[in-house]
């Protein structure tokens, strides 16, 4: 009986915790151990324990200059990964249609300003051209595309975003042609240059385009979330993600709404394609970074704003951190498919994501 | 908002008369022939068994669905194919039958969302939401308290309403539809899955909606007890046709009534 007792007085912890526990009391013994085989001189260079779980640390701490170089370039490149995926959880959310051409609408928003100041209109009557495209895209996808194929699965709206990819690189290309084009950051007053920062007995070089990246994303970031929860239209494109038979009852017009949401994402990929232009250049070959935003909205779950942006920095630093540490180990190259592993796994283990939206089911 | 020409509806006036309406899904008749109206001020039931046609007729009038034959008038305006948020617009809200909330939001923004149309400071003040947006949103918050009061649901504003339980989901749709302040309120099985508790106290906000607000109410109910309580006036559809069209309790005594809901004997 006293045994009893106790045994349901003890059960203490939850079994998460206990998970975490055990996970760090692993972590912990992992380290020891490797800690006192180096020391001991049983493993070293060549040894490929050490190279994967020793030498990489070593050199972390060894060169934190280098360490601090490596995450402002991750934390740089996941911003701007972040400000993609933004791009097609907008979409996602009010219409669950996952737009393909998000990618593509990075590189016509940036072509087309690119290509409008070739043609001799001043940068920031160019710069207010471009949105207007952007706009006049939104109305008419809505119009041509999205109506039509009202009530259609989704797969359908999907192939139809297909299209429109096809449909945009032809345009883009007809209008401005296919050479990749310099970013005309000088004419939009974009910083130029870097600083050097002694740190850590070392120099840390920030380009200042990429403090303007960071900073211009988080400012947008933060507008759209206000915008998303304290106003009329933020509030009625989540109804309309919530239910759109409900939505319609309350006289949301789903047209409205669509046009409102296809707008937004497309300024976010003329601000993705201006900042991704100015550290490249601007070419068709930048859709492939949209393709990037997979793995982010894998990691952050596809109707999350808060999703992208961490699902970003996440990919972003995880892919430049590997890349420099554990990269040479398999001849380098590895930032490429890396984002696509850790999203393998989370699929495996945690498919809604980090912050995707459980379905609250009442049965 | 409304039209300078459109004409004063007083009390007892047709607020919305349905003619000659049908409704064919491929072959399927889900409405044949129905004529009917709603007076401005009165609670008009739709009864009938399952199947009969009620929640088509109702979808019909907010434009879910265009009648395939037939015309409905609101406010004396002829409308053949009104969208939903037209509807809304001229004054249309609704209830669903199986409750259709924004189950993310809480109940405040779900019930705030049901003032969208009364909100129409543009998109630029909504995007800085500063100035007259934002004095808006502050002015429309009232009324939205005001509507929480009224329904008793305070308890649970800042609630996701995924979460609540079925009865006050019900309220906080309610509440959503009063939002509008609408001339026309449409609930489709407002007191369906409820306990007897809650039968009384959605009956008693029915009818204080109709008589402080004067808003004119159609519902579609099964509880019969219910119907003929709170109804003025009742309409009985079966397999899509009208069988009959009276008050309460001459329909209690109609003998195709009878038979529509308990058959007759062979």
């Amino acid at each position: 009986m006293a045994s009893e007792a106790a045994a349901i007085r003890k059960p203490g912890l939850d079994p998460r915790a206990m998970t975490w526990l055990l996970a760090l009391l692993g972590l912990a013994a992992l380290v020891a151990v490797l800690t006192l085989a180096t020391r001991t001189g049983v493993i070293g260079r060549g040894n490929l324990i050490y190279d994967v779980l020793v030498d990489p640390f070593v050199l972390m701490v060894q060169s934190p200059d280098l360490l601090v170089q490596t995450l402002w370039e991750g934390l740089v490149s996941g911003v701007l990964y972040a400000l993609i995926a933004l791009g097609f959880v907008l979409i996602f959310k009010a219409s669950g249609v996952f737009n393909f051409a998000q990618g593509i609408m990075v590189v016509f928003a940036a072509l087309t300003l690119v290509g409008l100041h070739e043609k001799g209109v001043p940068a920031f009557l160019a710069l207010i051209l471009a949105i207007g495209v952007m706009f006049v895209l939104a109305f008419a996808v809505e119009r041509i595309v999205l109506k039509p194929l009202v009530n259609q699965p989704d797969i359908i709206l999907f192939m139809a975003t297909f299209g429109l990819t096809y449909f945009l690189i032809g345009l883009g290309e007809l209008i401005f042609g296919g050479n990749p084009k310099q970013m005309i950051s000088r004419e939009l007053y974009l910083p130029q240059g870097s600083t050097d920062l002694q740190m850590f007995g070392g120099l840390v070089r920030l380009q200042h385009i990429d403090i303007a990246a960071a900073v211009i994303a988080s400012l947008m970031i933060a507008a759209l979330a206000v915008f998303f929860s304290k106003t009329r239209i933020g509030r009625a494109l989540r109804a309309v993600a919530d239910s759109h038979k409900a939505a319609l009852s309350v006289g949301i017009s789903l047209d409205q709404i669509w046009v409102i949401v296809w707008f937004t994402a497309g300024i976010v990929a003329l601000v993705t394609g201006i900042m991704w232009g100015a550290r490249s250049d601007v070419s068709f070959a930048l859709q492939i970074i949209a393709l990037k935003a997979l793995p982010v909205l894998i990691l952050g779950g596809f109707t999350s704003i808060p999703g992208a942006i961490v699902g970003g920095l996440i990919i972003g630093v995880g892919e430049k951190v590997g890349e420099f540490y554990w990269g040479p180990l398999l001849g380098g190259g590895i930032e490429t498919w890396l984002a696509y592993m850790i999203a393998l796994l989370f699929l495996l283990y945690r498919p809604q994501g980090l912050f995707g939206e459980r379905i609250i089911e009442r049965v | 908002m409304r039209a300078p020409d459109s004409p004063v509806i007083t009390k007892g006036d047709v607020l919305l008369a349905v003619e000659n309406v049908s409704l064919r899904f491929g072959g399927v008749k889900a409405l044949s022939d129905v004529s009917f109206d709603i007076r401005k001020g009165e609670i008009r039931a739709i009864i009938g068994p399952n199947g009969a046609g009620k929640t088509s007729m109702l979808n019909c009038i907010n434009g879910f669905y265009h009648p395939t034959d037939g015309s409905i008038t609101f406010k004396g305006e002829r409308r053949p194919k009104m969208r939903p948020h037209v509807a809304a617009r001229g004054g249309i809200a609704r209830t669903f039958q199986n409750v259709a909330l924004f189950k993310g939001m809480t109940t405040l923004d779900n019930i705030m969302a049901g003032r969208s149309l009364k909100m129409r400071k543009g998109f630029f003040w909504q995007v800085l939401r500063h100035g007259p947006a934002l004095r808006e949103e502050i002015e429309h918050r009232r009324v939205v308290e005001d509507i929480i009061d009224f329904l008793e649901i305070q308890a649970i504003r800042k609630v996701p309403v995924g979460k609540l339980a079925y009865g006050l989901q019900k309220r906080v749709e309610l509440g959503r539809a009063l939002a509008m302040e609408p001339e026309l309120l449409l609930l489709d099985e407002p007191m369906a899955g409820m306990n007897l508790e809650e039968k009384e106290d959605m009956s008693r906000f029915v009818l204080d909606v109709n008589q402080q607000f004067g808003t004119t109410i159609a519902l579609i109910e099964h509880d019969m007890g219910v119907v003929m309580d709170l109804s003025d006036r009742v309409v009985v559809l079966e397999y899509g046709r009208k069988i009959a069209d009276a008050k309460p309790d001459e329909v209690k005594r109609d003998e195709r009534v009878i038979a529509a809901y308990l058959g007759v004997p062979h």
